[in-house]
């Protein structure tokens, strides 16, 4: 019998609760930098960039984790909206997790700056140098930051209502718990 | 049919559900609590980037296009040859390449891109250095040899007391002696202002990087230094400002015209006990000073089309083998810059349509 997997693939859900640090502290670490004029903006954004590349890199390898492995189906019962609901804000997180480092790279790129990782290691300009550009990336990479901290605290809030009130398996497939 | 393999449950209760929602609520409510915090909206009394971008405004008014401080200014383009002086100290390839082409520009320290040349005792010049390997050493610098304070929120309350009254339109001459008797650290700004007089020339004038930053040499020692670029062989100082507003650009195309204009760049190494975290204070008494180099000037360009317009001078722009002391008013530089820089990128074209004559 091919049965549906009840859980993530381990390397999926290893993937997923990496990325989910990574990411919440991205989204903290940007909205502090943005607002601080003190040594921690300078800091932080130290950390930002770096963090920044990783989670472009991990979320290329978690793109084809996705894809060469078997999703445990949503639970037969649930409404139709619902089902389109969690459908979307899944290609909606990919979809951000993918386009936001690049925002920050082509953004950093089309302010003529060079694109520092440490203070030694530098990547390769994504677009040539352009003022006008550099407004429109930037404010694009903030106003699209606050909506992946939307979608991550309405996947927050669905994956606790599975877990907590329908009690599912939903939030346990990515767990991993059998309970 | 999907088989979940899991046990039946027995169903919740309404009280069970809607307690167990509250706790879902309260989650997501700490989070964003958390976030609101962080992006200052919990935290209205944080001096932000954009504070101090906006006090900048409210003082000289919006100028779209232009930067927000240092707003009348000009390009200009040369190379920097280096001497042997500076490789044992750092690392940095614009001190062992032989020559590094630079962008600069000059500039009158106010948001106002109208303001007079001889309003004000204080000139800038701002670098680029673009080295070989792709990193960059950018730095802004200006004719007075200390910051008037040495804090970011000093600043903010320095801006603040320069602020037009909304009655009367002017600052209230009042609140500009009350800061500075409120500010002690400024006395040593104060003492060289009152000697201060606006030059003829942007050429005859010595540039000073104020804060402190690291040499870091290719083993790993670090050695505080502030920098400096001296003019060599132009016109002694001294030369009292002409009539007109708008002289110092005048001035500067001519002398690229007759040649190139240079300038030598010092590295002043602190000694033991040197504040490096006070850009208000001098480093008193004998130092030793390397010459690092000469910057060599060759043309101008007018700032609203020249190469210099789209830089953004953070103080941070840093190469390989200098790094930044934890002088406080770098890395707010750094962010007001940067939120200065955003928001004159996306009004490029009302450059082109400003007057280009100067308003008192």
């Amino acid at each position: 019998m091919n049965a549906q997997p009840r859980f993530f693939a381990p390397l999926a859900r290893l993937l997923h609760w990496l990325m989910a640090l990574m990411i919440i502290a991205m989204l903290f670490i940007g909205a502090g930098l943005a607002a601080s004029v003190s040594e921690r903006h300078e800091w932080l954004i130290h950390l930002h960039k770096p963090l920044g590349i990783a989670i472009l890199a991990l979320v290329i390898v978690r793109l084809v984790v996705r894809f060469c492995t078997r999703q445990p189906p949503l639970p037969a019962d649930l409404p139709a909206w619902q089902v389109l609901a969690a459908k979307a804000s899944h290609v909606l997180l990919y979809a951000l997790m993918l386009v936001l480092p690049l925002l920050g790279w082509a953004m950093i790129s089309a302010a003529g700056d060079p694109v520092m990782l440490s203070s030694s290691v530098q990547l390769p300009a994504l677009v040539g140098a352009n003022a006008p550009l550099f407004a429109l990336l930037r404010k694009a990479h903030g106003y699209l930051a606050y909506l992946l901290f939307l979608t991550v605290l309405v996947h927050l809030a669905a994956a606790l209502i599975h877990g907590l009130i329908r009690r599912d398996g939903v939030l346990q497939s990515m767990t991993g718990t059998k309970g | 049919m999907v088989d979940h393999s899991l046990p039946p449950r027995p169903p919740l209760g309404t009280t069970s559900v809607l307690v167990r929602l509250a706790c879902i609520g309260g989650v997501v409510a700490v989070v964003v609590g958390a976030f609101a915090y962080v992006n200052g909206t919990l935290d209205p009394q944080r001096l932000r980037p954009k504070t101090l971008v906006n006090a900048l405004e409210a003082n000289n008014g919006v100028h779209p296009g232009f930067r927000r401080n240092h707003a009348k200014g000009v390009c200009v383009a040369g190379y920097f040859e280096s001497s042997a002086e500076a490789r044992a100290y750092s690392s940095a390839q614009v001190f062992s390449a032989d020559k590094t082409p630079v962008i600069g520009r000059f500039a009158l320290p106010s948001g106002n891109p109208y303001a007079p040349d001889s309003s004000v005792p204080i000139r800038s010049f701002a670098v680029q250095f673009g080295q070989a390997n792709g990193q960059q050493w950018r730095t802004g610098m200006n004719s007075m040899p200390v910051f008037p304070v040495g804090t970011p929120e000093a600043f903010y309350q320095l801006l603040k007391a320069g602020a037009p009254d909304p009655a009367t339109g002017k600052p209230n001459p009042a609140n500009m002696p009350a800061f500075f008797a409120a500010h002690p650290e400024t006395a040593p700004f104060l003492a060289w202002v009152k000697t201060a007089k606006p030059s003829a020339s942007y050429a005859t004038e010595t540039y000073n990087g104020i804060n402190a930053f690291y040499l870091v040499s290719a083993d790993g020692k670090r050695q505080a230094v502030r920098w400096g670029v001296v003019p060599l062989s132009q016109d002694a100082p001294g030369d009292t400002a002409p009539g007109g507003a708008d002289f110092l650009e005048k001035d500067l195309v001519q002398r690229l015209a007759a040649g190139p204009l240079r300038w030598q760049l010092n590295m002043t190494l602190a000694n033991p006990g040197d504040p490096l975290d006070d850009a208000s204070k001098t480093w008193a008494g004998e130092h030793r000073v390397l010459n690092a180099g000469t910057l060599v000037l060759q043309s101008s360009q007018p700032q609203a089309d020249g190469d210099c317009r789209d830089i953004n001078f953070d103080p941070l722009i840093l190469p390989s083998g200098i790094e930044a002391s934890n002088d406080p008013l770098l890395a707010a530089r750094s962010a007001a810059y940067a939120s200065s820089y955003l928001r004159r990128a996306g009004e490029v074209s009302p450059l082109h349509s400003a007057p280009q004559e100067s308003q008192p």
